[in-house]
């Protein structure tokens, strides 16, 4: 791996004294990517995409907003309505939010799968950890600058959770508002912090991507590479890969800006901050609704708080958790269906965090309905009176097959999911590690298996599996 | 992609939709909601400029009785097709507080295009003292602050029109209060306004209400016929692009094997 010899005189005299472009030459140009990557592996340059998305357009909207309790909610608007525009910038900013995290949700699943989180990637997978982290930070305090009714109450109500935190609890919460409510220097320290952590993540994303670098991707067989034959520079192979996805997600994307501005946030922010009304349902963005759940699930107020900040952490340690040596779910048969139940598991939990914990899902006529409702339902259906429905409707968990009214508290499918989140990465992939028997491996990457089989006759008969 | 790959491909898209749908869904809520079609709805929709006329004059002659929009200047009136001097002669209907003046005093004056629309009420006091208690809200981002049941965001639409129309008589064993109303569409059913539309020799209810719903939408989102036109473009943008991009993936992975 020579320097390059560059042709133009200043690029050269530049970097003989400092050797960025011999450096960007190695690590973003000739940089030895395995060949069989799938499109699963573009959402992590999308992830780069959307950081710098939400840089740029949040920088621009900075210039024009104002961070005053009494000015914040109007200055957005003034943003939408008078800025040159403005509705575009905003518009891509908000949705942008969402679309950053449909996008590191993708790339945190195929790590999931994939194994990429395993020897000797634990430090990448770690620093990316901590990169959704920070994001969610951001995200969060990026919500309640707007000052609509959700940015008040969200903030009020996460803010709280830190009283939970034994003895100093308060005043952790005093600190975090500048105050002794949600006012002013809340809103002032949350802007300030909005614009500092991007810049943080964009450092941690520097060394997410030289912590990749060290051993290079991991790829769909999850094997190392094992010589020139397995790979391909990353330019032009994958910068043009990347460039056909991006266009795809830029469509998608596309499609919320201009059609669909409002539809993924709550309406009730269009509403200035009221202190003195609280709204009916206070629910976060879809991207939080997982975690909010398994918050509600627990009735106390600290272990719920520390289930909900124990639901990420434990991806710190999962590398340690799952020991099977194999490391794409391709070869795990057993790993497989647990995956792709978590995965499940994880839309249900979304779904108990948007609907009111007391309401009742009724699977079958794909309905939720609040509490009176269904025990309105179960009185006709088992033609008993309201108060005896009431006392069965209070007990159980909500099934009742015989008589028809299935239906299940949202808070007691949120346990249940919360259960198996749990279990996930606790028991079953500590116990997988030891009774799964995986498939056989390939033996490298150009050579798919070792000895026939269907993925030989494959392999020749499809030459190009590149798409 | 081997067929069982294209198959969880499809399986993953069509789960990861539906978490999208329930997002954009609303929360349970008791308010019944009567979908109309609106001429803005749709990759190509465009208000229709007679219709938002007629909701302005709602607008001016009902609601601004109690209502304020203040988010609303006199001259983006002539978005909805007032010429300049139209707007200049609704602007002036009204007297406008300025000042100070040279002598430190305020003074009244009529109103510019330049000035946002008056508010009916100096203050939330005031709104409250004239009508029963209640605030009357400000009307200005009304049709995006209840939008939520439909998956394009323009319900809220929906919802305005409901609200105007589905004023009824309670039910036998509801009782509502003096100075309350009983309105289906309205969470809890009971509301504070009076029915502040009926049919007319002009014009039916259910015309009224499409056409002040109709003017609120433009009032939150005036600027969807631009979002929209510059939606179409960024797309035909991309598709091109996105085929490019295709096309040269296609050329140079041609070699790889």
């Amino acid at each position: 791996m020579a320097a390059p010899v560059f042709k133009n005189p200043v690029i050269r005299w530049i970097d003989h004294r400092l050797p960025i472009f011999s450096y960007l030459h190695h690590e973003a140009y000739e940089y030895p990517t395995p060949k069989n990557l799938n499109y699963w592996w573009n959402f992590g340059s999308l992830a780069g995409f959307m950081l710098i998305v939400m840089i740029v357009t949040g920088i621009i909207l900075a210039m024009q907003y104002t961070p005053h309790v009494d000015h914040a909610f109007n200055s957005v608007e003034r943003i939408m309505r008078d800025v040159n525009w403005g509705w575009l910038l905003r518009y891509l900013h908000m949705n942008g939010a969402s679309m950053f995290f449909i996008v590191v949700y993708i790339h945190i699943f195929r790590g999931l799968y994939f194994g990429s989180y395993k020897a000797p990637r634990e430090l990448l997978w770690q620093l990316g950890v901590l990169i959704y982290l920070l994001m969610m930070a951001t995200a969060f305090m990026g919500y309640v600058l707007p000052w609509g009714q959700m940015s008040f109450w969200g903030a009020t109500v996460i803010t709280n959770l830190f009283s939970a935190v034994p003895v100093i609890g308060d005043d952790i919460v005093t600190l975090l508002w500048g105050g002794f409510s949600v006012d002013n220097p809340t809103l002032n320290r949350m802007f300030a912090l909005h614009f500092l952590l991007p810049f943080v993540i964009l450092a941690v994303v520097i060394v997410h991507i030289m912590a990749l670098h060290r051993f290079g991707s991991s790829n769909p067989l999850g094997i190392d590479t094992k010589g020139p034959q397995d790979t391909i520079p990353f330019h032009p192979y994958y910068t043009v890969k990347d460039t056909f996805g991006l266009g795809i997600f830029m469509m998608f994307y596309a499609f919320w800006v201009f059609w669909a501005p409002n539809a993924l946030g709550d309406p009730v922010n269009y509403e200035l901050a009221n202190p003195l009304s609280t709204p009916e349902h206070i629910v976060p963005e879809w991207y939080y609704l997982p975690f909010y759940a398994i918050l509600r699930s627990i009735p106390d107020k600290l272990l719920g708080v520390v289930a909900m900040f124990a639901s990420i952490l434990i991806l710190f340690v999962l590398p340690w958790l799952d020991r099977s040596p194999v490391r794409a779910g391709t070869f795990r048969p057993v790993f497989k269906w647990f995956f792709w139940i978590l995965v499940f598991d994880c839309v249900i939990l979304m779904f108990c965090g948007k609907y009111p914990p007391e309401a009742y899902w009724m699977p079958f006529s794909f309905e939720i309905v609040d509490a009176d409702t269904f025990t309105a339902r179960v009185a006709e259906v088992r033609g008993i009176a309201h108060d005896q429905a009431l006392n069965d409707v209070g007990e159980m968990w909500g099934v009742n097959a015989a008589s028809g009214d299935f239906g299940i508290k949202i808070v007691r499918l949120g346990q249940l999911g919360t259960l198996y989140y749990f279990a996930y990465f606790l028991i079953v992939l500590p116990l997988l590690s030891i009774f799964e028997t995986p498939r056989q491996v390939p033996l490298s990457i150009s050579k798919p298996v070792l000895g026939g089989g269907k993925n030989v006759a494959h392999a020749t008969a499809k030459p190009m599996e590149k798409a | 992609m081997s067929k069982r790959r294209i198959v969880l491909a499809v399986v993953t898209a069509v789960a990861g939709l539906a978490a999208v749908g329930i997002v954009a869904a609303n929360p349970v809520h008791h308010a019944e909601v009567h979908t109309q079609s609106w001429s803005f709805n749709g990759f190509f929709g465009s208000f229709d400029q007679e219709q938002l006329k007629r909701g302005h004059v709602i607008y001016k002659d009902v609601c601004a009785g109690c209502h304020s929009m203040s988010l609303l200047a006199y001259r983006d009136l002539q978005d909805i097709g007032y010429t300049e001097d139209e707007v200049k002669a609704f602007a002036a209907e009204v007297q406008v507080e300025d000042g100070p003046n040279d002598a430190g005093e305020m003074f009244e004056r009529p109103g510019r295009p330049s000035d946002r629309f008056k508010a009916p009420f100096p203050n939330e006091q005031a709104a409250r003292a004239g009508n029963n208690g209640a605030l009357p809200p400000d009307l200005s981002l009304m049709a995006k602050a209840r939008a939520g049941a439909g998956f394009l965001g323009h319900d809220g639409a929906d919802y305005l029109f409901s609200l105007m129309t589905m004023y009824k008589d309670p039910p036998a064993g509801v009782t509502i209060p003096e100075g309350m109303y009983y309105n289906e569409a309205f969470k809890g059913h009971q509301i504070a306004m009076p029915p502040p539309l009926s049919d007319s020799e002009e014009a039916p209810l259910d015309q009224q209400a499409q056409d002040i719903a109709a003017f609120l939408t433009w009032a939150a989102e005036g600027n969807l016929e631009e979002r929209h036109r510059t939606g179409i473009k960024a797309i035909l943008f991309l598709v091109i692009f996105t085929l490019l991009a295709y096309a040269t993936k296609r050329k140079v992975w041609a070699n790889v094997h």
